[in-house]
């Protein structure tokens, strides 16, 4: 399909996002493999574009993985939702922004579902009344992070200092976008471009400066699969999806590659380590991987803030290709180096898949 | 057949198969949601048991894919979950090799939702467990007090942040929940059909993520998974 035709298609799928005062529910995910990334979401919103942002320290995970994996049953889940939604109405706030991709889903599947099935609703407000003694106002606008990041996408590289460009051929970056499932599969209406060409991380990338990568299994899962991760036995799965990207994007000679959702990152990074181990095989030049960001990462970057204060640091894939090719400055030595230059020591060198300084 | 995910996830399937050739589980097991919609809407109690009572229902990645392509509107993922709720009621998770993987998933995700209100945690994901997590992984674990500082986490702490310790409170209210939806209910179900079948096994059962009985749901393959 021309590109033309693709532009055509997103244009039918655009949703309403809050311009302003959001209820921000972190990821179990980002927390813990990127917590540089929530902060950098944060510290573009409130220092560069002066929005309010409400960091509440009393919600905890939706339980979706919990769900996804199927340990936790629908009405569990759904109250605990509930509850974060009354979190919500007691701080004073109507616009719920989720970090995750999976909550953001299932944030999605629940208001669906009360919508079709009224006494379900009821059922969940009793349930939380009696457990916590809660109640909640439904949000006025829901959105991913990533779509707020969209919406701002041309103030951001208004301000920033630098573009996805080659430095010294003046060229786009080649990228490639990779849509957590849960984002619009289900629900194509919520979000921006539908499922079969979002746009939000496009959007994005065009806005920065970078080329959009379309390759075969661009809407392929990267392979997490919930309890096909989970369990070490079905971990096959797993490696086999974020394979079977990796081999189709190669071609293409990719960059770097950008996700919106918190675990995709996480293994389209680390499923090339454990590839390399495995095969021998390494993607990108130089045996040195395809490295793998957030889109607060990237937003971050074009910020010009340090790689190692948001975090690059603690990706497997080096990030240093992509900040070499745009001209980002950085310090080598000071990669690993903890505050104020502590020194934490080195992790070990995988033994193909290079790190940028070997 | 209450469960809301039928109503949602199942109109008139016209078996085009759109489903199955979108799937990532279906090119990687032996594993075709076409059939799963098939045999959910013959309402054949015997089908539907034998289903229930086999590795195939838990095949699924519940990626949904399938929700997007299927020209119905349908969703097999979502009669994948309703089916293993019911299997996990019914304790039929046990009679398979991947349905018995359900007490790792307890023991692991579950388990760590009320001690500490994440789904994932640093502390959860153990280098011995994941190896895949590679060598950047384990530096930042022996690092983590320093690391997250450095990247603005509250690691543990108090108030607001990424990685803050959340509050007895705020446990509290989650434990209550799941005791008055039944997600506690569904928790002491797994645990106590696995124990059966750990008996039946000659197994040790045991309580966490050491002992004979989870080591061996959490590894086990026995390879006629997949396509050959």
């Amino acid at each position: 399909m021309k590109l033309e035709g693709k532009r055509l298609i997103w244009q039918e799928y655009q949703k309403e996002i809050a311009d302003d005062h959001y209820f921000y529910a972190r990821s179990c995910i980002r927390q813990t493999f990127f917590p540089g990334a929530e902060a950098v979401f944060i510290k573009i919103l409130k220092d560069e574009l002066g929005k309010d942002i409400h960091d509440n320290k009393h919600h905890t995970s939706c339980t979706g993985i919990g769900y996804h994996s199927d340990v936790v049953p629908f009405d569990t889940t759904m109250t605990v939702i509930a509850r974060q939604f009354a979190l919500m109405t007691e701080a004073g706030y109507e616009n719920y922004a989720a970090s995750c991709i999976t909550s953001f889903g299932l944030y999605t599947e629940v208001l669906e579902t009360w919508n079709h099935f009224p006494e379900t609703e009821a059922k969940i407000r009793e349930y939380l009344f009696k457990a916590t003694g809660r109640e909640f106002n439904k949000p006025k606008n829901l959105a991913h992070a990533s779509d707020i990041i969209y919406k701002f996408r041309h103030q951001i590289a208004a301000k920033g200092k630098f573009k996805l460009v080659d430095k010294d051929t003046g060229k786009p970056l080649k990228v490639v976008e990779h849509i957590g499932c849960h984002y619009s599969k289900m629900f194509p209406h919520k979000g921006i471009g539908g499922a079969e060409y979002p746009y939000v991380l496009s959007g994005m990338i065009e806005a920065w400066g970078g080329e959009v990568i379309d390759y075969p299994e661009r809407r392929h899962c990267c392979g997490f699969g919930f309890r096909q991760y989970v369990v070490q036995a079905n971990r096959g799965f797993s490696l086999s999806c974020s394979k079977k990207k990796f081999d189709s994007m190669e071609p293409y000679e990719p960059d770097m590659i950008i996700t919106n959702c918190p675990g995709c990152p996480m293994f389209l990074d680390r499923w090339q380590y454990a590839l390399s181990e495995m095969e021998g095989k390494t993607y990108g030049k130089n045996n040195h991987g395809i490295p793998v960001f957030t889109y607060e990462e990237v937003a971050g970057l074009i910020m010009g803030y340090d790689p190692w204060e948001i975090g690059l640091q603690v990706h497997q894939v080096s990030a240093e290709p992509v900040l070499d090719k745009i001209g980002i400055p950085y310090d080598p030595a000071q990669k690993f180096k903890g505050k104020n230059g502590k020194n934490l020591g080195m992790p070990e060198s995988p033994s193909n898949l290079k790190f940028y300084a070997d | 057949m209450q469960d809301v995910r039928f109503f949602e996830g199942l109109k008139a399937c016209i078996n085009c198969g759109t489903c199955t050739a979108i799937c990532p589980a279906a090119e990687f097991y032996n594993y075709d949601p076409r059939v799963i919609a098939t045999t959910v809407q013959s309402q054949d109690d015997e089908k539907i048991l034998e289903l229930m009572s086999s590795d195939t229902i838990w095949y699924c990645g519940e990626c949904m894919s399938c929700k997007t392509r299927c020209p119905r509107g349908n969703a097999p993922g979502l009669l994948i979950i309703a089916l293993r709720s019911l299997s996990q009621d019914m304790g039929l998770f046990t009679k398979s090799e991947k349905g018995r993987q359900q007490l790792a998933v307890k023991r692991t995700i579950g388990d760590q939702i009320l001690s500490t209100g994440y789904c994932v945690h640093p502390g959860s994901v153990d280098p011995d467990m994941h190896p895949e997590q590679g060598p950047v992984w384990e530096w930042e674990l022996k690092n983590i007090d320093p690391l997250m500082k450095k990247l603005g986490a509250n690691f543990n702490g108090d108030g607001p942040g990424a990685l803050r310790k959340i509050s007895q409170d705020d446990l509290d209210e989650l434990k209550k929940i799941f005791e008055i939806t039944g997600g506690q209910e569904r928790y002491d179900k797994i645990e106590a059909f696995s124990k059966e079948k750990s008996i039946e096994m000659g197994m040790e059962f045991g309580t966490d993520t050491k002992s004979e009985y989870f080591k061996h749901v959490y590894t086990a393959n026995n390879q006629k998974h997949n396509h050959r």
